[in-house]
């Protein structure tokens, strides 16, 4: 239906239909600007390895890399000697990680539910927290030998903590209408606990499970670089000690997968749990 | 016309049976040197509804919560249904100013939480088909399943109303349920509360910054001062019911309205 109010002077007013500005660099479509950063990285790297700036043994060109990678990854997928590494570090990791849940998450809980536990437990927590973890490794291996045990103690020391922080965190994070709302209802602590709590808790949760599945593999591998074994910390130490620093570049890279995909499993665990949650700002993809 | 359950003029303790007893209630801290609440004899009867006004920090939540049992008092006797209150009571339902719907659990299941506590999840199973009665009730057809990121924030308090209702409370304690809401959503909600009390015969107590909405839904309007907080002046509102939003023009609304914002100018806030 057309009313065109042609009493209106429309045609003496100019638009005013205007753009908001958004940066060139912000409109960069996302594909684009990770590979425009990878290859940008490749370059530098190509450029410095080409002009010679650094020894070549010490520092391997892209190209270099790329084919000891593709061998690399031609034993991994064969089923060779780098892929039973690659499973012992893995079962010190996943180990470390799920010893350090299970540890984190019940101190966690002591420390953030209880005033024993805040007041006794946290100010000890805190005091081993400082210390540098990976000093411990020689006594690990003592205690525990050269066999995986010693790795997992040391990633699942390293990852405790976090956990710690996470689960404490969130049960404090706990909304003060919440816990009024439970509390008139004459709900249980347990209950509380479980139907409140911790789900509110969960992002503050899950922030210190994935600085937990990055602290695991520093455990495992530096467990491995001091403790021996049959890892990928073994293999990527004694490549160093013989000075291939290619192979070094290319076990670094599958090793850096292997946390990837830990990281990513957990923040996988997370969108699914945590779906009303959307302000993490790392695994999550759709912030802006 | 809706039948009024006294005459006019009556004072209240004759209307009905004696719910909610508060003698010589206080709170003080720090050993009783910081006096937040002033003793307070109250007495609210079946079926009336009323409501607690003053300013901010006059006690008049504290109040509330030791009704509630959530908060113990430093000195006097709570009394409900002839039982002294030293704690949480099944027979009271709460609402507060933020609908406090969790997250992770449907709208629906955020009605049955209070049945899921304290019965058990079989038992919430058990009333779905009241929880869900009592949201079409409040409008809220067809939102069960829905997460409560996808309700605005009338439609949430309208879920805590059901939430509330769920256990079939016999006592509401309602701490400014509607002050985060905007003028329109409010009224609405202020004549479903009314509606909602009216046909349970509930007794309610509310704790409001608003005189127009005291006026419009109590039978009396406690006046309280700021520190120590204690109750300056008792108004009975002696309005028919149900009453309107109509009425909130007549005269006789308008001069309630000026008694108490009177009172509070007079000494509420010295």
């Amino acid at each position: 239906m057309t009313n065109a109010p042609d009493t209106l002077d429309h045609a003496a007013f100019p638009q005013t239909v205007w753009r908001e500005y958004v940066s060139p660099i912000d409109r960069i479509p996302r594909p684009v600007a990770m590979l425009g950063l990878f290859f940008a990285f490749i370059a530098i790297w190509h450029v410095v390895h080409a002009l010679g700036v650094v020894s070549p043994i010490i520092l391997p060109s892209p190209l270099e890399t790329a084919i000891d990678a593709a061998f690399v990854g031609q034993n991994l997928a064969t089923g060779g000697y780098m892929l039973v590494a690659l499973w012992t570090t893995t079962k010190a990791v996943l180990g470390g990680f799920f010893v350090a849940l299970g540890i984190g998450m019940a101190l966690g809980i002591l420390v953030g539910e209880t005033a024993f536990g805040e007041r006794a437990v946290l100010p000890f927590l805190v005091a081993i927290d400082t210390m540098p973890k990976v000093a411990f490794a020689p006594l690990f291996l003592a205690w525990l030998g050269f066999g995986i045990a010693s790795k997992v103690a040391l990633a699942a020391f390293i990852a405790t903590f976090p956990i710690i922080v996470g689960f404490a965190a969130g049960l404090h994070a706990a909304d003060a209408n919440a816990r009024m709302l439970f509390r008139s209802l004459g709900a249980s602590r347990w209950q509380t606990l479980v139907k409140m709590k911790l789900p509110s808790g969960l992002p503050q949760i899950f922030t210190g499970l994935k600085i937990a599945a990055v602290g695991v593999m520093a455990g495992a591998i530096t467990g491995e670089f001091l403790g021996g074994g049959k890892g990928f910390g073994e293999l990527i130490r004694v490549a160093a000690a013989q000075l291939q620093t290619v192979r070094v570049f290319s076990l670094i890279i599958y090793l850096s997968l292997l946390g990837f995909a830990l990281f990513s499993a957990v923040a996988l665990i997370e969108r699914r749990l945590v779906f009303w949650h959307r302000s993490s700002v790392v695994g999550s993809g759709d912030g802006r | 016309m809706y039948p009024r359950p006294v005459p006019a003029g009556l004072p209240m303790m004759a209307k009905g049976r004696p719910v909610y007893a508060l003698r010589g209630v206080a709170r003080s801290f720090g050993g009783g040197r910081i006096r937040a609440l002033d003793p307070v004899d109250l007495t609210l009867t079946e079926g009336t509804f009323s409501s607690v006004i003053g300013p901010s920090g006059c006690g008049k939540s504290t109040l509330l919560k030791i009704m509630a049992g959530l908060t113990p008092p430093s000195a006097g006797s709570v009394m409900l249904d002839a039982k002294p209150v030293m704690g949480p009571r099944r027979e009271i339902g709460m609402m507060f100013q933020q609908a406090t719907l969790f997250p992770w659990r449907t709208t629906i299941e955020n009605v049955l939480l209070p049945i899921e506590i304290r019965d058990g999840a079989a038992a919430a199973r058990a009333m779905r088909a009241e929880a869900q009665a009592l949201l079409d009730l409040v409008g809220l057809k067809g939102f069960d399943a829905v997460f409560p990121a996808q309700l605005s924030g009338g439609m949430a308090q309208r879920a805590a109303i059901c939430r509330m209702l769920v256990t079939q409370p016999k006592v509401l304690l309602l701490d400014e349920p509607f002050s985060a809401l905007d003028e329109l959503a409010r009224d609405f909600m202020n004549m479903e509360l009314q509606r909602i009390c009216l046909a349970r015969n509930a007794t309610a107590f509310l704790v409001t910054h608003s005189i127009p909405e005291a006026v419009m839904l109590s039978d009396v309007v406690y006046v309280m001062s700021a520190r120590p907080g204690r109750i300056v002046e008792a108004i009975d509102i002696d309005l028919p019911r149900p009453r309107t939003i109509e009425m909130t023009v007549e005269p006789a609304f308008g001069a309630y309205v000026n008694r108490i914002r009177a009172r509070l100018d007079k000494g509420a806030f010295a």
